[in-house]
C-alpha cells in the first residue's frame, strides 16, 4: 500500500492541471461562441496559413 | 431595461458623459460598432460577413458571433453602422446597429463566469472524491479506508465552500425573511451530510458521504448554470434590441445650427430638428415645417396625419415628409410613451400572481422532505437512543431526497426548449414565459405593425389608365413618402416607365407636384387635389383636369401572418383582432385572414379591458402587438409576444421578442411550449420515482453512500436526458 502515498498526491495534481487548463479557457473567453467556433472548424479560408 | 433609465454610456456617446455639447463625431479613435444579424446561421455566413465587412475601406477587424449572432467591427472613427449596414445587406443579410454601451453588461459577464468556475471547482472535487469512494465501496477497510475518508474531506470542505456559495446565501436570504425555498433543504442537506460525515470519520466509521454531498452541488450548479445561460442569452438579445432605439436627437442652438445629442440631455423649451424619417423624441409643438406624421405605433391608425406649426406632437411619432422643428414640452419620464407604463404597472399585478411548476413542487417538497427526515431521526433515535445512528440515517434522507433531479428537471427543459426557439427567431424573455404560454386558448393580434408590415401596398392599380400611372410614377419618384415608395414599386414592377414631368417639387405635408405638358399635375392629399377625404388610405392625382384620380392602398401583410393565423386557428385556438385602427381596414384585414371576432378604434384601455374580460372569462389570453397602445394589454395578458420592431415599452412588457420579420414562428412556438411543459412534468414525476425507491431504504437505514450516489447521479442523467428531446 506503499504506493498510494505517491500516486493519490499525483493523481490529485493532475485532476489540478486540468481544472487549471478550464479556469483559463474560461478566462480568455472560449465559451463565448461556441456555436460559431463549432462551425469556423469547417471553414477553409485560413487553412494554408492563419489569419492575419 | 429601458435605455432611457441607463446613464448615457461612454461607448455610445463619448462626448454626452465629459461635455454634453459636443457633438457625436468627436469619437475615439478606434469606433467600436456593433451590429445585430439576425439572419445569419452558418459557416458560409460567418466566413461571408466577415470577408464582406472586412473588405469595406477604414474597416480594421470585424468577427462574428455566431451565438449571439452579432458582429463586433473594429473600424476608422468616421465609419459608422449606417454605411456598413448596406453593405451588408448587398450580402444578403438583414443587419441593425447595436449601441455598444448598453451590450456592455453581457460583454463583462462576471456572474456567469463565476457561476462557470464554482461549477468547475465542484466537478473536479467530485471525480476525485468518488474516485477514493469507488474503493472505498469495492472494499478498502481500516487505515486505509480512514486515510481516503480524511483525503475527501480535506478535498471535500474547502470545495464545497467556494462552489456551494450561492445556495448558502439564496438559503440565509429565504430564512431570515422566515420563508423557505429550494435552497433550503439543499444546504441543510450538504452540511448535515458533511458533519455526519466528518463525525464518522472521526470515529473510524464505513459509511461518509462526501462524494454525495460534491455530486449534488456539482448537479445543482450544472442545473443554475443552465438556467443563468438561457437567461444571459435572452438578456442579451434584449439588450440588443434596447440598443437599437434612436438614443440621439437633433437640438437647435441660440445661433441657429443642429447639434446631436442624447436624448436624455434634452430640456423642456429645447428646439429640435426632426428629419423626415426620423421619430419624435419627446412630446412638444411644432414651431416650424410641415409634414405628415405617422402614429401607427401610438395608436394603430395607418392613415397619416398631417402637421403644421402649432400642432402637437408626442414622443414616438414618426416624422414622414418635411423637416420639423419641435418646442419640446415634455421630456425622458414625462413623455406620453413614458405615462404608458401607469398603465401597464397596473395590468401586471394581475400577472405577476403566476406560479411556476417548480415552485409548485418546492412547496410541496420543503416541508415534505424536511418532515420526513425529522421524523425518521426522532423514530431512530425513540428505537435505539443512539444519536450517531439516528444522525446517520437522517443524513442519508436528506441526500436521497435532495432535489438533484428537481433543479435540473425544469432549466434543463427551459434551456432546451429556448435554444430551440431562438434558433427560429424568438427570444424568450421571461423565466416562466414558456409554461404560460402552453396554457393559451385565445390569441389576440394587434393590427398596425403586427399582423401588418406597417408598409402600404397599392391595391388598385388596374383601374387606372397608362397615362394617368406614368405621371403618378414619375411624381412618386420625387418622394420619399411611404405611399409614394409603395407606388413606385407597384408601378415599375407593373412595367411602368416615368411621363416627362418638370419642375417636380414636393410640398411637405401635402404631396408632390410637377408641370406636364404644360399642365400642373398634383399627387398628394385629398384637399391639396381637390378630392374629398375618405376612411381608406388614399392619395390623389390630378392632371389638371377631369376629378382627380384615387390610388388606394392598404397596409402589407407581414411575411407569415396568414399562416400563422390559419395555424393557430387549426390548433382549436380563438384568434382576436384588436386595432386602434378605422373599422373599415380592419374589417378588411380580418376578412383577408379569415378572423371572425374582430374589434377597431379601441383605445389603449380598450383593448387592456378587453383582454381582462377574456381573463375573467377563464380564457388564457396571448397577446400579440407592437405598438404603445397595445403595451398595457401586453401586460395585462396571460402572455405576450411583441415584434422586434415594436416599441422599447412595448418589448419591455411582453414575455416573448420575435426576432425576424415573420411571423410565422408563433404556433410552433406555442406547439414547443406544451411540450416543453409535458417534459418538465415528466420530469418532476421521473424525480419522484427515484424518491420512491430510495427513500424507503434510506428511512429504513438500508441506505448506503452507494445507493444514495446512484439514485443521485442516474435520476439526474435521466432527467436531462429526457429534457434533451425536446431539441
Amino acid at each position: 500500500m506503499q504506493v498510494l502515498s505517491y500516486l493519490i498526491p499525483i493523481s490529485l495534481a493532475l485532476g489540478g492541471v486540468g481544472l487549471l487548463a478550464f479556469l483559463y479557457t474560461v478566462r480568455s473567453g472560449q465559451y463565448d461562441d461556441p456555436e460559431g467556433d463549432s462551425r469556423r472548424i469547417l471553414s477553409d479560408e485560413w487553412d494554408d496559413h492563419p489569419k492575419p | 431595461m429601458t435605455a432611457e433609465l441607463r446613464p448615457p454610456s461612454a461607448a455610445a456617446c463619448p462626448g454626452c458623459l465629459a461635455a454634453p455639447v459636443k457633438p457625436i463625431e468627436e469619437a475615439p479613435k478606434d469606433a467600436r460598432i456593433a451590429l445585430s444579424l439576425p439572419g445569419i446561421h452558418c459557416q458560409a455566413c460567418i466566413s461571408t460577413v466577415e470577408r464582406e465587412l472586412a473588405a469595406t475601406p477604414g474597416v480594421q477587424t470585424a468577427r462574428v458571433n455566431l451565438t449571439l449572432k452579432r458582429a463586433m467591427i473594429e473600424a476608422d472613427p468616421d465609419i459608422r453602422a449606417v454605411d456598413l449596414i448596406p453593405v451588408l445587406q448587398r450580402a444578403g443579410y438583414e443587419a441593425h446597429e447595436l449601441d455598444p454601451g448598453a451590450l456592455q453588461a453581457t460583454q463583462t459577464d462576471r456572474a456567469g463566469r463565476d457561476l462557470l468556475m464554482r461549477l468547475a471547482v465542484a466537478g473536479f472535487a467530485s471525480m476525485n472524491v468518488m474516485l477514493l469512494s469507488v474503493s472505498v465501496w469495492s472494499g478498502a477497510s481500516d487505515a486505509t479506508r480512514d486515510m481516503f475518508h480524511w483525503i475527501s474531506a480535506a478535498i471535500t470542505l474547502p470545495a464545497i465552500a467556494f462552489s456551494a456559495q450561492p445556495f448558502f446565501r439564496n438559503a440565509w436570504a429565504a430564512l431570515s425573511v422566515g420563508r423557505l425555498n429550494m435552497d433550503v433543504p439543499i444546504v441543510l442537506a450538504i452540511v448535515l451530510a458533511l458533519v455526519t460525515s466528518l463525525w464518522e470519520t472521526s470515529l473510524s466509521g464505513a459509511h461518509a458521504y462526501f462524494d454525495a454531498a460534491l455530486t449534488l452541488t456539482f448537479f445543482l450548479l450544472a442545473g443554475r448554470y443552465l438556467d443563468y445561460r438561457t437567461r444571459a442569452v435572452a438578456r442579451s438579445a434584449a439588450e440588443e434590441l434596447t440598443a437599437l432605439e434612436v438614443p440621439r436627437a437633433l437640438r437647435l442652438t441660440a445661433d441657429g445650427t443642429e447639434e446631436e445629442v442624447s436624448v436624455s440631455a434634452l430640456k423642456i423649451g429645447d428646439l429640435i430638428r426632426v428629419r423626415p424619417g426620423g421619430r419624435m423624441p419627446v412630446d412638444g409643438e411644432i414651431t416650424e415645417g410641415r409634414s405628415e406624421l405617422d402614429r401607427s405605433l401610438l395608436t394603430g391608425e395607418t392613415v397619416p396625419v398631417y402637421a403644421e406649426p402649432g400642432f402637437g406632437v408626442s414622443a414616438g411619432e414618426v416624422n414622414l415628409t418635411g423637416p420639423l422643428t419641435v418646442r419640446a414640452s415634455a421630456v425622458g419620464e414625462d413623455t406620453s410613451l413614458h405615462r404608458i407604463a401607469d398603465l401597464v404597472a397596473i395590468a401586471e399585478s394581475g400577472r405577476s400572481r403566476y406560479t411556476s411548476l417548480a415552485d409548485k413542487a418546492a412547496r410541496l417538497y420543503a416541508p415534505g422532505v424536511h418532515i420526513l427526515s425529522a421524523l425518521s431521526f426522532a423514530g431512530w433515535f425513540l428505537y435505539t437512543w443512539d444519536l450517531r445512528t439516528a444522525l446517520n440515517i437522517a443524513a442519508a434522507v436528506l441526500i436521497i431526497t435532495c432535489p438533484c433531479a428537481l433543479g435540473l428537471a425544469v432549466p434543463a427543459v427551459t434551456t432546451a426548449a429556448s435554444g430551440r426557439l431562438f434558433r427560429k427567431g424568438m427570444l424568450i424573455k421571461h423565466a416562466t414565459a414558456l409554461e404560460r404560454l402552453s396554457q393559451v386558448d385565445t390569441v389576440v393580434f394587434d393590427k398596425t405593425g403586427t399582423l401588418t408590415a406597417g408598409t402600404p401596398e397599392l391595391t388598385n392599380l388596374g383601374d387606372h389608365t397608362s397615362a394617368d400611372l406614368e405621371i403618378a410614377l414619375a411624381l412618386a419618384e420625387g418622394s420619399s413618402h411611404p405611399l409614394s415608395v409603395a407606388l413606385t414599386r407597384a408601378a415599375r414592377e407593373a412595367g411602368i416607365t416615368p411621363a416627362k414631368v418638370s419642375d417636380l417639387s414636393e410640398v411637405p405635408g401635402f404631396g408632390t407636384q410637377g408641370v406636364w405638358r404644360g399642365r400642373q399635375v398634383r399627387l398628394g392629399r385629398a384637399a391639396w387635389v381637390g378630392a374629398t377625404q375618405g376612411v381608406r388610405t388614399v392619395a390623389w392625382l390630378s392632371v389638371g383636369e377631369g376629378e382627380p384620380h384615387p390610388f388606394y392602398f392598404s397596409d402589407a401583410l407581414r411575411p407569415g401572418a396568414a399562416e400563422a393565423v390559419a395555424a393557430l386557428q387549426k390548433s382549436g385556438k380563438e384568434v382576436l383582432l384588436i386595432s386602434g385602427d378605422t373599422a373599415g381596414a380592419v374589417e378588411a384585414l380580418a376578412q383577408r385572414l379569415g378572423i371572425v371576432k374582430w374589434v377597431a378604434e379601441a383605445l389603449p384601455q380598450d383593448k387592456a379591458a378587453r383582454i381582462a374580460t377574456l381573463t375573467d372569462e377563464g380564457k388564457k389570453v396571448l397577446m400579440v402587438g407592437d405598438g404603445l397602445n397595445d403595451t398595457a394589454a401586453l401586460a395585462a395578458a396571460h402572455v405576450s409576444i411583441s415584434p422586434a420592431s415594436a416599441l422599447d415599452a412595448a418589448r419591455v412588457a411582453s414575455d416573448i421578442v420575435l426576432l425576424g420579420q415573420d411571423l410565422s414562428p408563433i404556433p410552433d412556438a406555442c406547439d414547443t411550449a406544451v411540450k416543453a411543459t409535458r417534459r418538465i412534468r415528466e420530469n418532476f414525476r421521473i424525480a419522484t420515482v427515484y424518491n420512491l425507491i430510495a427513500v424507503p431504504l434510506a428511512v429504513a437505514g438500508l441506505a448506503t453512500p452507494l445507493i444514495a450516489a446512484l439514485a443521485m447521479s442516474s435520476s439526474s442523467i435521466t432527467v436531462s436526458l429526457n429534457a434533451l428531446r425536446l431539441r
